[in-house]
């Protein structure tokens, strides 16, 4: 049975001794767990979730992925609570579609970005708790990965990991992709299977350290070609 | 109320092109360039918002929530009726307990002396004990000739500093000159009364090279003081101008040009200083800033002592760390040096300690 208490945390266990009486509030927000990350390269974006839905101790699903199709190019990664992803993401493809039929032309990843965090800081008070990637090409045809944080602040990342398991990722996306922290070693810029075998393997231990983490991965590869998905089973105890 | 307004553009979008708001005048046109409404008239700048597809806030255009824009009254109008939620800053302070923390922890500095302005901050955004982003921008270009160093909550900085942005280039355009670096932080400061005893949390130094169109006078020097508007850039975030630095700016004691620097703070406070250094290594850097900084420094000194500063703040404050940023304001504009990382800093001067405890060792 779980207090009113632990919804509003990261998800981390709480002590259970009697430290004396204790008010309860009701908190509209829970945590459902998951991982994004997303990767940009020279010529392509790679955006990747797992597909776990848990809540507290238990999982409400094991096929949810977080990645959610926004363009073309652009594909938007949501973890933290599930509510809020979805409405959030029913809010973007509103102002996409407002966009589209107001200027005849599909927002760019840019764009999208910045709409993303006023959308954000129009709640500033009573924020969605989602962290979001996006992930895509820019106008140039690059790669590009934005990163938020729930209240709205981004910046444009070349990798990004987010959500429960992201403290353990992003130090290894850093030395991996980023090479920091690494003495006298060659700086090769990432080619797309070599980015999509270490997104699997990244994925892969974090879902060994995560409780959250898990099930499946869905990785989405964007190219000018289009987007590209695969899915890969991961650990489902 | 403001805030609501200003990013929720979902209901006021689909009024605006439903045409049900002013009548018969209205077409009922998704098209802004398109729509001929009567109250257009009152206010000049409502074609150049018509025009431009700018994505957020044009539908209520200036912040309802500053008394200084009586004239926009009128567009407070389109406060949507149906909100659920009136962004009252009052009402929704402490209602809902956080499940997440916000970014903070900083250090920030900025002095004036005789060749112009100096910004400096360290890049650590951090996140109640994770480092957020190693590489974040603390120093945000808000015209050519302004820059604002941030501390707080980045999304609040990060927006404000671009609410600020756009209220300064419509002013421009409404009075036919820019305001000034005094005048853009009695702007910030009135827009962020309203939300006074919120969580929101802004302090920025606002860093300026002042116009002095009121004498149009020139420097001896040669320095040329400008007296037409300032050029603003469309993209202020990520310009990097390469005008080079004034060479022989002039030592500008008036009041109405020269270098300007002011503190802003959410919670009210506003200071016009010569020195300030804002966040949790502020006192760190202080100190390095307070035995070194004077009024005659060359470009070079003054560099130096601000990195210096910023790198003993770094190496004390767990919250600030990995690069520098410096901005130097003239009266050309802004120019950017190259960030700097830290950490080699730190390996170079402990080596210029070895090489000193060796000296000595031998010496004696």
């Amino acid at each position: 049975m779980l207090s009113a208490q632990n919804f509003g945390d990261s998800g981390k266990m709480k002590e259970y001794h009697y430290t004396g009486p204790v008010e309860h509030r009701f908190s509209p927000y829970t945590f459902n767990g998951g991982t994004v990350l997303a990767v940009a390269g020279e010529d392509f974006a790679i955006v990747a979730s797992d597909t776990r839905l848990s809540e507290g101790y238990s999982i409400h699903s094991r096929d949810s992925p977080k990645c959610y199709k926004l363009t073309d190019t652009t594909v938007i990664g949501c973890s933290g609570f599930h509510g809020d992803c979805l409405t959030l993401t029913k809010i973007i493809d509103a102002r996409l579609k407002m966009y589209k039929h107001s200027n005849n032309k599909t927002m760019t990843s840019g764009a999208i970005a910045a709409m993303l965090s006023t959308i954000l800081y129009g709640r500033r008070f009573f924020p969605y708790y989602v962290y979001n990637i996006i992930g895509g090409l820019d106008e140039e045809g690059k790669g590009a990965v934005y990163s938020f944080d729930p209240v709205g602040s981004y910046q444009r990342d070349t990798y990004k990991a987010g959500g429960s398991a992201s403290a353990m990722l992003q130090p290894l996306l850093d030395n991996q992709i980023g090479f920091k922290n690494m003495e006298g070693v060659q700086h090769v810029p990432l080619s797309q299977e070599k980015a999509v075998q270490l997104v699997k393997d990244v994925f892969i231990s974090a879902a060994e350290r995560d409780v959250y983490t898990g099930d499946a991965l869905r990785i989405c590869v964007i190219t000018k070609e289009g987007i590209n998905e695969q899915t890969i089973p991961l650990r489902k105890d | 109320m403001a805030l609501q307004e200003l990013c929720s553009q979902d209901q006021g979008r689909t009024r605006w092109s439903s045409g049900n708001m002013f009548g018969s005048n209205y077409q009922s046109d998704s098209s802004f360039s398109s729509s001929r409404c009567l109250f257009h008239f009152y206010i000049p700048v409502a074609d150049y918002l018509d025009e431009s597809p700018v994505q957020f806030g044009q539908i209520s255009a200036a912040q309802s929530c500053s008394s200084v824009f009586s004239q926009d009254s009128i567009l407070t109008s389109f406060s949507v009726p149906g909100d659920p939620r009136p962004l009252s800053a009052a009402a929704s302070s402490q209602s809902v307990p956080l499940p997440f923390p916000h970014s903070h922890g900083t250090t920030t500095l900025a002095f004036m002396f005789q060749g112009g302005v100096l910004a400096a901050a360290d890049t650590r955004s951090s996140c109640s004990g994770l480092v957020a982003c190693p590489s974040s921008q603390k120093i945000l270009p808000i015209h050519s000739h302004m820059v604002g160093t941030t501390s707080g909550t980045s999304a609040d900085c990060a927006l404000w500093k671009r609410i600020l942005s756009r209220e300064l280039r419509l002013y421009q355009l409404r009075h036919g000159r820019s305001l000034s670096t005094r005048g853009a932080a009695k702007l910030l400061s009135h827009m962020l009364h309203p939300f006074k005893g919120t969580e929101l949390c802004v302090a920025a130094t606002l860093c300026g090279w002042d116009g002095g169109e009121v004498d149009g006078r020139h420097d001896d020097d040669g320095c040329m003081v400008r007296t037409e508007n300032v050029e603003k850039p469309e993209d202020t975030r990520l310009e990097k101008t390469q005008s080079s630095s004034s060479t022989q700016p002039n030592a500008a004691n008036s009041s109405s040009s020269g270098p300007s620097l002011v503190y802003v703070c959410s919670d009210g406070t506003r200071l016009q200083g010569t020195l300030f250094s804002v966040g949790s290594g502020s006192p760190y850097a202080y100190s390095i800033l307070d035995q070194e900084v004077r009024w005659e420094l060359t470009l070079q000194e003054a560099t130096a002592i601000a990195r210096e500063a910023v790198y003993r703040a770094t190496h004390r404050d767990a919250y600030s760390g990995n690069h520098v940023d410096i901005y130097h304001i003239t009266s050309t504009g802004w120019t950017r040096r190259d960030r700097e990382d830290l950490k080699e800093e730190y390996y170079r001067e402990r080596e210029r300690r070895e090489r000193r405890l060796r000296r000595d060792a031998t010496s004696v």
